[in-house]
């Protein structure tokens, strides 16, 4: 492999992390305070690119230049709705009932999924990226490189440290942080912690829904999309280490340069890798790398 | 009650059912109504039970929610499409039926054993969590590789070896070769329960630290738990790959992982013959769902369908039976919190 070829590899490693991370953060922050196995998370990923898609679609077809913007708007409310109305109606009066959690979302990520199939068919779409982010960005060593690729990069640093920025700087990140440790000694204190509960439901799920509409916009969207994110989101988070931030970002960027390695170097095998990767972490330590000790 | 007493009187009981069942479906039903019932319901039923069975089993003694089952019993039917003379394409090939099927079995235990220590030193929703990778991750492997498993299109034509001159897909040769597997299996989980090594299993999903104390090798016990786990689930992968005629990865998929999580908790994962409970009403369902509802919303159907029995009754209907048999002799219900 020549120099350019493998600097392209991981360059496309990393916006692939980049978006695995923006996806895979809001899995991790709603476990890290509630211990809920969302797997109706690659569910959000689909609303939110779906209802995107269809607020995208119209104003695309008017040349209106903020369509997209507008998308993204739109895909993280409808996700974050999502989430809420999740959190409200089913979840939260199940709290600490960890497995039938993790079944009720595994139930909705079927009628979800089934549901959209119904509304929007089985063909896939695609987002186009607004003028200004479209195109190709020249580099130095790769040469000319898709600008919105670039992008995704800059989005995912833009998430991470916002949220960190949240998590570190807020009255809310402090409640949060409070919650992960000791959840009942934080609801003594005389906060509201389902309240809390909701918001960071809403938040994790409108970073899936943000997801969608960044996902969708490079790559197609399709039926078997949300089974994709999911893992992705399950791979990341047991090879980071749940709830937390940090190991959410090193096991994106592992899990997605592992991905493109693995596919330059041994197309059909490429798989393994990223599992061989999960292996290795959860032998050595079973709690994800930046994971704490139960 | 002794445990050779419990086993014949089980044993029995089961037999009789097998037996009795497409009896009464011949003696109810015109004959090819009968039949479509036995091979295309029961059988199924039997064949997703003994799968659905490895993971209640897991479940109900050791306390692991494992969703790697589906991805091990499609090992073993892979093994056997890949080795077996005249599956279509030929990958390795030129096996008869008793060896390929042999392999497919040790394969099935060594994934098994595998997935077991993989996701030895986790628990609870890590396992589930760390299963469900493992298991839409071999999907994906699987539907991206041509040389081994012919990619999307799957390996065709394993038709099963012949019995006493009949074809195995007969629906009655099948039907018994599948209720005699499944009786056998079923047998077999509650005769190892009661043993020192089931007896210890279930020591250490109530207690892991106080057996160990006792001197148990607890990872030992848990890696091997999968791994009699995966023959059960082999076993199932063999039937149902001669049932499909072949096996895609359609068929490990994540929707079939998720759906033998289904038939497992939809019947109840108290007891091993939730398992099949489970495994008949699902195969009832999916047979008649598209007369009840919109052919094409089946999923949104079950998955509604399973909604509710996790939100009514997280034991299943094993559970619901029993509450309603509380309910109508009037006892108070006990204490014991639900799954």
């Amino acid at each position: 492999m020549s120099g350019a070829t493998a600097a392209t590899v991981i360059l496309n490693g990393l916006t692939l992390a980049a978006l695995y991370f923006v996806v895979a953060s809001g899995f991790s922050l709603i476990f890290g305070l509630m211990r809920t196995v969302n797997m109706a998370h690659g569910s959000l990923y689909l609303v939110g690119a779906y209802i995107g898609y269809a607020v995208f679609e119209p104003l695309y077809d008017r040349d209106l230049w903020y369509a997209w913007y507008l998308a993204i708007l739109a895909g993280m409310a409808a996700a974050a709705l999502f989430g809420v109305l999740m959190q409200t109606v089913l979840l939260g009066w199940m709290q600490g009932q960890e497995l039938r959690q993790a079944l009720v979302t595994i139930a909705l990520s079927i009628i979800v999924a089934d549901q959209l199939l119904a509304r929007f068919g089985g063909t896939p779409r695609q987002f186009f990226a607004p003028d200004a982010l479209f195109g190709s960005t020249a580099l130095p060593l790769i040469g000319n490189y898709p600008t919105f690729r670039l992008v995704q990069i800059g989005v995912a640093l833009a998430v991470g440290i916002g949220l960190w920025l949240l998590l570190n700087r807020t009255r809310l990140g402090l409640m949060v942080r409070a919650g992960v440790d000791d959840r009942p000694m934080l609801a003594a204190m005389g906060v509201n912690v389902p309240l809390v509960a909701v918001l960071v439901f809403a938040l994790g799920a409108a970073l899936a829904g943000l997801g969608g509409v960044i996902g969708a916009t490079a790559q197609p969207l399709a039926q078997g999309v949300d089974a994709r994110f999911l893992l992705t989101a399950l791979v990341v988070v047991i090879v980071g280490g749940m709830g937390s931030i940090a190991g959410t970002a090193i096991g994106a960027l592992l899990v997605g340069l592992a991905e493109q390695i693995g596919q330059a170097l041994f197309p059909t095998y490429s798989v393994i890798l990223t599992f061989l990767i999960m292996v290795v972490v959860l032998a050595i330590r079973p709690q994800g790398i930046m994971g704490r000790a139960r | 009650m002794t445990l050779a007493r419990t086993l014949l009187l089980t044993g029995t009981a089961g037999l009789g059912i097998l037996c009795l069942v497409p009896l009464a479906l011949f003696l109810a039903l015109p004959e090819n109504q009968a039949l479509f019932w036995i091979g295309n319901i029961l059988a199924r039923a039997l064949i997703y039970g003994i799968i659905a069975l490895s993971l209640t089993f897991l479940a109900t003694y050791g306390g692991f929610v494992s969703l790697a089952q589906m991805m091990v019993a499609g090992i073993a039917g892979y093994v056997l499409a890949m080795t077996v003379q005249g599956a279509v394409p030929v990958i390795i090939g030129g096996f008869g039926y008793p060896m390929a099927i042999l392999m497919a079995l040790l394969a099935s235990v060594l994934a098994g054993l595998a997935v077991g220590a993989i996701a030895v030193r986790t628990n609870d929703i890590y396992l589930l969590m760390i299963t469900l990778a493992l298991a839409v991750g071999f999907y994906r492997f699987v539907e991206s590789n041509i040389d081994l498993f012919n990619g999307y299109e799957g390996i065709r034509n394993v038709l099963g070896p012949d019995i006493l001159g009949r074809r195995f897909r007969d629906p009655m040769v099948f039907y018994t070769i599948a209720s005699g597997t499944a009786l056998l299996l079923y047998l077999g989980v509650l005769f190892l329960v009661r043993t020192p090594f089931g007896l210890a299993l279930q020591g250490i999903r109530d207690n892991p630290r106080r057996i160990s104390a006792l001197g148990y090798n607890v990872v030992l016990h848990r890696i091997v738990a999968f791994g009699i786990a995966g023959f059960i689930a082999g076993c199932g992968g063999v039937l149902a790959t001669i049932y499909n005629i072949g096996i895609s990865p359609g068929s490990i998929g994540l929707g079939a992982t998720i759906n033998l999580l289904i038939m497992s908790v939809v019947g109840g994962l108290g007891h091993p013959v939730g398992a099949f409970v489970g495994s008949l009403i699902f195969a009832i369902f999916d047979t008649f769902a598209a007369s009840l509802y919109d052919r094409d919303r089946f999923n949104s159907l079950i998955g509604a369908v399973f909604l509710v029995i996790v939100l009514i009754s997280p034991d299943g209907a094993l559970g619901l039976s029993r509450r309603l048999g509380r309910l109508l002799r009037g006892k108070p219900k006990p204490g014991a919190p639900p799954a």
